[in-house]
């Protein structure tokens, strides 16, 4: 899997919350410009944790349960789960180098 | 491995795109160094009004990333990574270490820009991006129908206060003075627009709330009276602080932190530039930023012909 799947209100439960691998979730929206600028960033991270990490994005527009839930207030924001579970959050842009540092800490806890 | 480059530029805001812009027409080898978003505070800025050559005005994200096409198309290489320090080495070299290696550059120049002021009170930094806010075009449209407060009294306050009326139910924007700064068009527009309305003479003590920001404790600096307000969002326009930490110890900065520059942005340091928002008298617009980062590109042109001689001829 290369690029992050999209995923709703509908099927953030099955598709996130049951995630056999751990996965990371892209909360973003159309109208964000650090979220573009971060989504190319998320695609690359896809493709080098494939195997180990199920990637995911969130539109917020369509989807506003799922993001008032976590207490969404700002986008980007990547949150990690683990055996559905919160395990780590991260909100707004971070260089690729910042995003792995933290994806792995996540990973190793 | 350490790299060589002609030039260095450290922050890929407008100053610096526009110094790579220039320095790598001028066949100069160009790097710049970026931390965080490329155009630097135009990135999250919702429309760019005030740019010559778009009557129509141009959204900010779109402008940066036609400065980043026109640096790379002459040949300038980007880097996102954070420069730790930058060392004049006895050859009148620069060294820079970043978080992802070492380089040297003949010459400098630094356009590290600006950073939001914060409040410095409890509970702004454990809510934020859980309802602190320092972009209304980033994080407003996740206070649909809530009330919000703005902190502060300038351009950026009332700018980002009447953005945030086109979701949130009503906007308070809290100014610790009896009188606004902000220009005279904006403060028309903020008084005329029915969501918004103003506390003068107050600052904000503590934002409080539980998962996510629920209220923010008030005090009138006249009367001293104190007093809490419900709200699901704050959001703190209260003016800029420069990047400078890097130029410490190595330029001179005025007592605001700015870095001391002459007419050409150069420094005290021979082949060390500074321009953008990270120098001292700077207007602090799109455009005086670009044109800063035009005259430091031109000026360090004139110190590397007198230190390495032209450019390889092309070809």
């Amino acid at each position: 899997m290369a690029e992050p799947r999209d995923v709703t209100d509908a099927t953030f439960e099955s598709e996130v919350l049951k995630s056999d691998l751990p996965a990371l979730v892209d909360f973003w929206a159309p109208w964000c410009g650090p979220c573009r600028m971060i989504a190319p960033i998320v695609a690359e991270l896809s493709a080098e944790y494939a195997g180990k990490v199920n990637f995911f994005k969130l539109n917020t527009d369509e989807n506003p349960s799922t993001p008032a839930k976590y207490g969404i207030r700002s986008i980007p924001s990547l949150l990690i789960f683990k055996n559905g579970q919160l395990k780590g959050t991260i909100v707004g842009f971070r260089p690729k180098s910042d995003l792995k540092k933290r994806l792995d800490e996540v990973l190793a806890s | 491995m350490t790299l060589e480059y002609d030039v260095a530029i450290v922050g890929a805001g407008v100053a610096g795109l526009t110094a790579a812009i220039y320095s790598s027409r001028a066949r100069r080898r160009t790097v710049v160094f970026e931390r965080e978003l490329v155009g630097g505070q135009i990135a999250t800025t919702d429309r760019v009004e005030n740019y010559p050559g778009f009557p129509e005005g141009i959204g900010g994200l779109e402008l940066a990333q036609r400065f980043q096409q026109q640096a790379e198309r002459f040949g300038a290489e980007l880097r996102y990574e954070s420069v730790e320090s930058i060392e004049r080495l006895p050859d009148g070299r620069f060294r820079l270490v970043t978080t992802a290696g070492d380089y040297r550059a003949a010459a400098v120049i630094v356009t590290a820009g600006a950073q939001h002021r914060k409040l410095g009170v409890p509970g702004e930094q454990e809510f934020a991006g859980k309802g602190v806010s320092y972009c209304a075009t980033c994080d407003g449209a996740f206070f649909r129908d809530q009330d919000v407060v703005v902190v502060g009294g300038g351009d950026a306050a009332l700018d980002e206060g009447i953005f945030l009326t086109r979701f949130a139910r009503s906007v308070t924007i809290i100014h610790r003075r009896a009188q606004l700064r902000a220009s005279a068009v904006l403060q028309q527009r903020a008084f005329a627009n029915e969501r918004i309305r103003f506390l003068f003479d107050t600052v904000v003590t503590a934002i409080e709330g539980g998962e996510v920001v629920e209220r923010v404790r008030l005090r009138n600096v006249r009367t001293g009276e104190e007093s809490v307000l419900p709200a699901a969002g704050v959001f703190i326009f209260i003016g800029q602080v420069p990047n400078s930490h890097l130029l410490a110890g190595l330029v001179e900065l005025d007592e605001g932190g700015h870095a001391k520059v002459d007419l050409e942005m150069q420094t005290s340091v021979p082949g060390l530039f500074v321009a953008g928002d990270v120098r001292w008298k700077a207007a602090r617009q799109l455009v005086s930023a670009a044109g800063d980062g035009a005259t430091a590109a031109i000026a360090a042109e004139r110190y590397l012909q007198e230190h390495l001689g032209p450019p390889p001829l092309e070809g």
